[in-house]
C-alpha cells in the first residue's frame, strides 16, 4: 500500500465532480491510500497570483504547511492546483526572505512551513509510482478498439516540473494504451483550451476549443481524455456553444483519465461520476460497461 | 640537511587579494617551521615576481620553494623553471592553489583567508619532504596519426606530409571528405565546396607521405607522447583496394537499392557503392547489412554475386579487375606514432525529437544537410529544389537554432547556422526566384570576414527576415488559403504579433552536436569532454588545440562548432605543434613515477595486471616486478595495491602525503 496526502482542490468537488470520485475509486484497486488533507483550503489559483503574488503564495503555503505535518507527498488530481502549489513551493524554497514573510502570516494560524513537501500530480504518481505494468494488470475490461485522444492541456506540463516533456508529453498516451485503448495522433495535445478566458474572451476561447475538437475528431478520436478539470469543463460544458457558433456537430465525450481507468477496471459508472459529464459517454463506452 | 623554505603568496591582481587577505597569509607563513622568508607580490608569475624567488634562492640559500597562487595546471611549469634557473632542482618546489580552490569559490573573506593559510601550511609541510628528481629524455617518433578525414584532418595531414613526415590518416567512412564534401556552396564567398575540397582530397590520396586508411577505425592507443602505439581496425570492404579501379560497373549491376547516408536519406545508393563520385580512395565498398550475397552466406546460401559474375545471358561481364572478395575479413594493423591529431568532427542534431517542427511527419520538412544535397548539382535532384511530390516550392521557411540555444537540447550557439541559413536563402533566390523565402531567427550572428556584408546582401535580395523563433510547423489549416500548406507559427517579435506563415517547404537549420560515440573516442585517446559534450582543449584561450594528454591534439568541430576557415586554421595550428615536437626529436618524461624496492618486493605480481599503462613487467629470474620508466605515468595504482609496501610513488611518498594532510589539519 502506498500512502499520499490527498488534495482534491475545489474543481474535483464541483465542476469536475467526476474527477474527484473517479480518482478515489481507482485508488483502491491500485493499492493507493489517498488520505485527504484535513482542513485544506483554496490553492490560491492563478487568478489570485496575478493580483497579489505574495498573498496568493500564503494561501498555497497554508496547504503546504498542513501537508508537511503528514510527512507524505502531496498529491492533487487537478492540474491547476498542481501548478499553483508547485510554483509556490518552488518560490518558497528558492527565496528564504519570502519564506520568512509567509511564515509570519502562517503563524497567525499556528502553522509553519519548512519547504520539505513534494507536490505531485496524480497522473505522475500513477505513471511513475504505481507504474503502467501494474495498472495494466488491474484491467478487467480492456478498452480494445476505443480510439482516444489524450489531452494534456497546459498546466500539467508547463512550466516543467520534471514530469514530462513540456512541449510534447507522452505519459498520458502510455497510460491510455495500458488500458488497451488506441491512442490517435493528436498534435494539439498540449495546446490551450482557452482556460478561464471563456469568462472574459468568449469568442477567442470558443475558437481554441473548436480547434482542439476538430483536430481530435479529424484524427478519428471517439473520445478525449484529460486529467484537468478546467480543460474538461471547457470542452464538455461549452460544447453547445462551440457547435452553434461554428455550425458543427461535435459529439465526442470528454472523460477524465481516471474515469477511463475506472471503466477499464470494471468499476460501476455511478462510482466514476460518469453522469456528471455533460456530453454523454454512454454510446462510446457501451461496449465496455 | 637543514630545510630553508621560501613562501611566495600571489595577489593575482584582485583575483586572490580581493577575497584572501594576502598580508595575513604571508605573516602566517613566516611563522611556519623552516620558513626562512615569506613574501607577497602582485603577480608572482611575472618576470619581477619570478626574480624575487630566484634572488632569494641565491641570497638566502633557499632549498625549498612554495608558491601560493593559482592551479598547478596553470603555472607549475613556470615556477619549476624559475627554480631550475636559480640552480634549484625543480621538484623541490610545491604549489598551493589559493585561487581556483579558494578565492574564486568563496565569498567570506575571513574564512577564505583561514583556508588559504591551511593550504599554505600543507604545502610547506609537504615540500619539507620533497626529494630532488631528474627527468629523462626519450626519442620522439616523427610519424603522426590523424584521425578523421574531413577538412580538418585533410588539412592537418597535408601540412605534416608536405614537410616530409609520415602521416597515417584514418577515416571511418569509405571516403575522406567529411561533411564538407556534402555541401553545395560555402559562405560567404559562394565557392563550390567540391571545387575547393576535391583537389585537396586527391592530393591526400596520392601523397607519398600519407598512408590513407579509409573505412578504418582506431581501436586502441597505448604509450605516451613521442611513442604511441595505435591499433587500427581496417573494416572488411569486400573489395580488394589494390585491384578496384572505381569504374562503377558493379554499382550498375547491383540490384539492391538503399537510402544513401551521404545523401541524408533523400537519395539512394546500391549495396556495393562509392559514396559519391569524387570519393578518395576511388574504390567501392560492399555494405554487408544489405548485400544479398553476404546476407545469404550467413545462412549458407550462395546468391546474387551479380557484381562479381555479371549477367551472362545479356553478355554483361562482372568486375573485370577481379576486385570483389566476399571472403575479406576485418583486420587490425598496428602503427607507431609520436603525436596524434584527433579531427573526428560533429554530427547534425536529429530534429525528429522536436515533435512540433514535424520533421519525420511532414515530407517537406527537411534538414540543412538534406537541403545541401538537394541544392548540390551532383545530388539526387541534380541541384533542383523540389518538393516531395516533384513540384517546385512557392514559399520556403528556414528555421534557425533547431536544437541550438535551447535548454531542452543544446544551450550553446552552433555558430555556423545563421551563415549557412543565409547561404540557403541565396541559393533559393537563385534556383526558385519566384518563391518567397522566410528566415525565422532569434538574432543574426554573422561575425567573420565578409559575413555581415553577406547578411546585408541577402536583405537586398528580397529575403523575408522574421525575428522570432518558430513555435511549431503544422498542416492544420485554419483558413481556406492555408489548405495544403505547412503553417509556420511564430511570434514576430519586431511587429509584436503572432503569425502563421504558409509555406511549401521548411528547412531546419540544425545544431552541430558531438558525435554519438564521442565518449568512446574520448576514452581511446584519453580526452576530456566539456559540459556540452565536445572534446576539451588544454586551455580555452591559450592552448586551444592541445589536450590534457601530451602529444594528442584536437581540431575542427570535435572541439566545438566552427566554420571552415576556423577549422582549417586550427588544423594548421595543430600540425605546426606536432612538427615543432618532431623537430626537437626528443621528449622529456615525467620524473614523478613509481619505483620498486627490490629488497621488499615479494614477487606476488599483484601490481602487474593493475597497471593501466602496461608499464610493469615481472623479472622471472629475480622474482621481482620492474617498472618501465618511459611507460609509467605515476598514477599510483600499484603503489596503493602493493601488499608489501615495496612500491613508492616518487614525489607522492607516504611521508609527503601525510605531512600535507597534517599541514591542512593543524
Amino acid at each position: 500500500m502506498k500512502y499520499y496526502a490527498y488534495y482534491p482542490g475545489c474543481s474535483a468537488e464541483a465542476t469536475g465532480a467526476g474527477l474527484g470520485v473517479s480518482a478515489l475509486a481507482i485508488a483502491k484497486p491500485l493499492d493507493m491510500e489517498l488520505i485527504e488533507l484535513e482542513d485544506w483550503t483554496c490553492c490560491g489559483t492563478t487568478a489570485y497570483g496575478s493580483l497579489d503574488e505574495s498573498e496568493a503564495i500564503v494561501v498555497a503555503a497554508r496547504n503546504l504547511a498542513l501537508a508537511e505535518k503528514t510527512g507524505l507527498h502531496l498529491v492533487t488530481p487537478c492540474s491547476n492546483c498542481f501548478l499553483t502549489l508547485s510554483k509556490a513551493n518552488e518560490r518558497l524554497k528558492e527565496q528564504p526572505k519570502l519564506m520568512a514573510q509567509v511564515n509570519e502570516a502562517l503563524a497567525v494560524a499556528n502553522l509553519e512551513y519548512h519547504g520539505s513537501v513534494r507536490v505531485r500530480h496524480l497522473t505522475e504518481v500513477l505513471v511513475k509510482d504505481i507504474g503502467l505494468e501494474v495498472i495494466s494488470t488491474k484491467v478487467k475490461r480492456p478498452l480494445n478498439g476505443l480510439k482516444v485522444a489524450p489531452y494534456y492541456g497546459c498546466q500539467l506540463v508547463r512550466p516543467d516540473y520534471g514530469f514530462d516533456d513540456p512541449e510534447f508529453p507522452h505519459s498520458l498516451d502510455r497510460l491510455v494504451e495500458s488500458l488497451g485503448a488506441t491512442v490517435v495522433p493528436f498534435p494539439l495535445k498540449s495546446h490551450c483550451c482557452g482556460g478561464s478566458l471563456i469568462i472574459s474572451e468568449e469568442d477567442l476561447a470558443l475558437d481554441l476549443m473548436r480547434k482542439l475538437l476538430a483536430n481530435a475528431v479529424g484524427n478519428g478520436a471517439e473520445c478525449i481524455v484529460t486529467p484537468c478539470p478546467l480543460c474538461q469543463t471547457n470542452l464538455d460544458a461549452y460544447r453547445g456553444r462551440v457547435n452553434s457558433k461554428f455550425k458543427t456537430n461535435y459529439d465526442l465525450p470528454v472523460l477524465f483519465v481516471t474515469q477511463l481507468m475506472g471503466v477499464a477496471f470494471g468499476i460501476d459508472g455511478k462510482d466514476l461520476g460518469l453522469k456528471t459529464n455533460i456530453v454523454p459517454a454512454g454510446k462510446v463506452l457501451a461496449n465496455y460497461i | 640537511m637543514e630545510r630553508r623554505i621560501g613562501v611566495y603568496v600571489c595577489h593575482c591582481g584582485s583575483n586572490i587579494a580581493g577575497t584572501v587577505d594576502v598580508e595575513k597569509v604571508t605573516e602566517f607563513a613566516k611563522g611556519l617551521d623552516s620558513v626562512v622568508v615569506a613574501r607577497n607580490y602582485k603577480y608572482v608569475c611575472s618576470d619581477p615576481g619570478q626574480n624575487l624567488i630566484k634572488e632569494d634562492i641565491k641570497q638566502l640559500g633557499l632549498n625549498r620553494v612554495v608558491v601560493a597562487s593559482c592551479s598547478p595546471l596553470m603555472h607549475e611549469p613556470t615556477f619549476r623553471r624559475a627554480c631550475l634557473d636559480a640552480g634549484l632542482n625543480p621538484y623541490l618546489f610545491e604549489m598551493a592553489n589559493i585561487r581556483e580552490h579558494c578565492s574564486w569559490v568563496h565569498e567570506d573573506s575571513a574564512m577564505a583567508t583561514e583556508k588559504a593559510k591551511a593550504l599554505v601550511s600543507a604545502a610547506v609541510r609537504r615540500v619539507y619532504y620533497h626529494e630532488p628528481l631528474e627527468t629523462k629524455e626519450v626519442p620522439f617518433n616523427s610519424n603522426v596519426l590523424v584521425v578523421g578525414g574531413g577538412i580538418a584532418g585533410i588539412q592537418a595531414a597535408l601540412e605534416i606530409a608536405d614537410s616530409q613526415h609520415q602521416v597515417y590518416l584514418v577515416e571511418r567512412d569509405p571516403s575522406i571528405g567529411g561533411h564538407m564534401a556534402m555541401f553545395d556552396k560555402t559562405f560567404p564567398t559562394l565557392d563550390c565546396a567540391a571545387c575547393i575540397l576535391t583537389p585537396k582530397m586527391t592530393t591526400v590520396g596520392q601523397h607519398p607521405y600519407i598512408r590513407l586508411m579509409s573505412y578504418s577505425e582506431v581501436e586502441d592507443v597505448s604509450g605516451y607522447i613521442g611513442n604511441f602505439k595505435v591499433k587500427i581496425k581496417r573494416k572488411a570492404r569486400y573489395v580488394d583496394e589494390a585491384k578496384c579501379t572505381g569504374c562503377g560497373r558493379c554499382e550498375e549491376l547491383c540490384p539492391i537499392n538503399v537510402l544513401s547516408e551521404f545523401e541524408h536519406g533523400i537519395g539512394k545508393r546500391k549495396a556495393i557503392y562509392k559514396p559519391f563520385a569524387q570519393a578518395v580512395p576511388n574504390k567501392v565498398v560492399i555494405d554487408p547489412q544489405n548485400c544479398s550475397h553476404l546476407k545469404g552466406l550467413k545462412g549458407g546460401k550462395d546468391v546474387c554475386r551479380l557484381c562479381q559474375k555479371g549477367m551472362e545471358k545479356k553478355g554483361i561481364p562482372g568486375c573485370e579487375a577481379g576486385a570483389i572478395d566476399f571472403g575479406q575479413e576485418d583486420k587490425t594493423v598496428e602503427v607507431e606514432v609520436g603525436s596524434i591529431i584527433v579531427a573526428t568532427g560533429f554530427q547534425q542534431f536529429d530534429p525528429s525529437v522536436m515533435y512540433p517542427y514535424g520533421y519525420g511527419r511532414y515530407d517537406n520538412v527537411i534538414t540543412g544537410l538534406q537541403f545541401e544535397r538537394m541544392s548540390n548539382a551532383s545530388g539526387p535532384t541534380r541541384g533542383e529544389v523540389l518538393l516531395a511530390d516533384g513540384r517546385k516550392p512557392e514559399s520556403i521557411a528556414i528555421l534557425h537554432c533547431v536544437g541550438s540555444r535551447d535548454e531542452n537540447y543544446h544551450r550553446y550557439c552552433s555558430r555556423v547556422c545563421c551563415m549557412y541559413s543565409l547561404k540557403y536563402s541565396h541559393l533559393l533566390r537563385e534556383k526558385v526566384p519566384q518563391a518567397s523565402v522566410y528566415q525565422l531567427y532569434i538574432d543574426m550572428r554573422c561575425p567573420g570576414s565578409g559575413y555581415e556584408e553577406f547578411y546585408e546582401r541577402l536583405q537586398e535580395e528580397g529575403v523575408n527576415f522574421v525575428r522570432g523563433r518558430a513555435g511549431e510547423v503544422t498542416n492544420i489549416a485554419e483558413k481556406p488559403e492555408e489548405e495544403g500548406k505547412l503553417m509556420v507559427v511564430c511570434e514576430d517579435t519586431l511587429v509584436r504579433r503572432k503569425r502563421r506563415i504558409p509555406v511549401d517547404m521548411v528547412i531546419l537549420s540544425c545544431a552541430l552536436e558531438p558525435r554519438a560515440d564521442a565518449e568512446r573516442v574520448a576514452r581511446i585517446f584519453s580526452l576530456g569532454r566539456k559540459a556540452d559534450g565536445f572534446f576539451m582543449e588544454k586551455h580555452p584561450k591559450l592552448d586551444p588545440v592541445a589536450t590534457m594528454t601530451d602529444g594528442v591534439f584536437i581540431v575542427g568541430c570535435c572541439q566545438g562548432p566552427k566554420d571552415i576557415p576556423d577549422t582549417v586554421a586550427q588544423a594548421s595550428a595543430a600540425a605546426a605543434r606536432a612538427l615543432a615536437m618532431i623537430s626537437t626529436g626528443k621528449v622529456e618524461i615525467e620524473a614523478a613515477i613509481a619505483v620498486v624496492n627490490e629488497e621488499l618486493c615479494s614477487g606476488c605480481k599483484t601490481c602487474v595486471p593493475l597497471c593501466p599503462y602496461s608499464a610493469i613487467s615481472f623479472d622471472e629470474e629475480k622474482k621481482v616486478s620492474r617498472i618501465n620508466e618511459a611507460l609509467c605515468k605515476g598514477c599510483g595504482t600499484c603503489v596503493a595495491a602493493c601488499p608489501s609496501g615495496a612500491i613508492t610513488g616518487r614525489h607522492f611518498t607516504t611521508e609527503q602525503i601525510v605531512a600535507e594532510i597534517e599541514g591542512l589539519l593543524v
